[in-house]
């Protein structure tokens, strides 16, 4: 079995900003986002679109999986974007304002033809919808379910708040409903739920009460703004010692179940269910992306 | 941003930046390039050779650079010189903010 992609962070990169995008790698985010998109101004679209050209092409990412998100394509820029960025480095596009399936059936279309064309396998480049709208939180399972591209899910709280008329707040309730939305919709397409940013890079005890409860909740990841939010986020992720022996116990209390052919099984006197071993599967699989297990 | 008609300037003074103007409409035949670089003495010429194949390579043999360098890495200065003569061969067109 192949380790799991690890995405516990997604950090944000100015498109536009040399020394930033040169030195991205170094923080160590389980994945970097090179943005064309909200962090570029409308008269800068094209300069930060080539010098992201150049920086896929020639920056050493440090086996951060490397994702760019380009701009809408309902905008005159997405399409260009799509088009000069599509190269061996990146790993996948993150698409913003997607409000449905077809949004993205018609980026992986482009990407079809962008691989060929630049000689690359088909399919390599994956899609991660971005879903900030109401409309898009209500289409969220067709757009997971859209294309086989689609590696992961995630969402803008500040748009999506901004398009219901919630307060965005430091607890985060208003974000209760899009956050089950996308959870769902992840699990039913057999893919990854990443969370939002968190905004006060300051605030680091906000920022691991939100990350604790999205992984209760069952998230993969978060988006980042500032690598001062790495640590925090990964010690959140990481297993315990604890957590990953009782893991390993219970995996191993079903194979010996499994070579006895008994249907029960038991650790310390306690029946252990099918869910239970799925839940220990998931730590384990967690700890040996992160080398622990 | 887009300047006078074959005019093209990109990039900032931010380090690890480099702020190009490129003017196209140069009598004179040839690239000719103004360089101001706290590097210019162990990366100077590197700095212009740079320029002077992002140029090329876009089709560009006749024109005048000035660059001013804040320690930036090649991949930035070709993307930098790449958008700036863009926006110069553009300026003709009225396109703004969008690759040819």
């Amino acid at each position: 079995m192949s380790l799991k992609q690890l995405r516990r962070t997604a950090l944000y990169i100015p498109g536009n900003d040399p020394s930033m995008l040169l030195n991205s790698g170094i923080f160590g985010a389980d994945s970097v986002v090179l943005d064309l998109e909200d962090a570029v101004s409308i008269s800068e679209k094209d300069s930060a679109r080539i010098l992201v050209r150049n920086a896929l092409n020639h920056v050493d990412f440090l086996g951060a999986e490397v994702v760019v998100r380009i701009n809408s394509l309902s905008t005159p820029y997405g399409m260009d974007d799509l088009k000069d960025v599509v190269c061996p480095r990146l790993d996948a596009i993150r698409l913003p304002k997607c409000e449905h399936a077809q949004d993205v059936i018609t980026v992986s279309e482009v990407l079809d033809q962008l691989e060929t064309e630049k000689g690359l396998d088909r399919g390599k480049i994956k899609i991660m919808p971005l879903i900030e709208s109401a409309l898009g939180s209500y289409n969220a399972v067709e757009i997971a379910c859209a294309d086989s591209r689609i590696s992961a899910i995630n969402f803008g709280g500040e748009d999506y708040t901004a398009d219901i008329a919630a307060q965005r707040t430091r607890e985060g309730l208003e974000l209760l409903d899009i956050r089950m939305k996308i959870l769902l919709a992840a699990r039913i397409a057999h893919i990854d739920a990443l969370d939002t940013v968190f905004g006060n890079v300051n605030d680091e005890e906000g920022l691991l009460a939100e990350t604790s409860l999205i992984k209760q909740l069952g998230f993969d990841g978060k988006s980042i703004i500032h690598p001062r939010q790495i640590k925090p986020v990964h010690k959140v992720f990481t297993p315990s010692e604890k957590e990953i022996v009782k893991a390993r116990r219970i995996v191993q209390a079903l194979e010996e179940a499994e070579k006895k052919k008994s249907g029960v099984v038991a650790l310390d006197g306690r029946m252990i269910d099918a869910p239970v071993v799925a839940k220990a599967r998931r730590v384990l699989a967690f700890a040996e992306a992160m080398g622990l297990a | 941003m887009k300047t006078d008609q074959s005019k093209g300037q990109a990039g900032t003074l931010e380090s690890g930046d480099i702020l190009v103007f490129i003017d196209l409409s140069v009598q004179e035949k040839g690239i000719s390039i103004d360089l101001d670089s706290p590097s210019i003495v162990p990366f100077g010429k590197q700095i212009i050779l740079t320029i002077k194949d992002t140029l090329v390579n876009l089709g560009i043999h006749d024109a005048y650079v000035k660059a001013q360098d804040r320690g930036a890495l090649d991949c930035a200065i070709s993307a930098r010189v790449e958008t700036a003569a863009r926006r110069a061969l553009s300026s003709t067109i009225g396109e703004v903010g969008r690759c040819l």
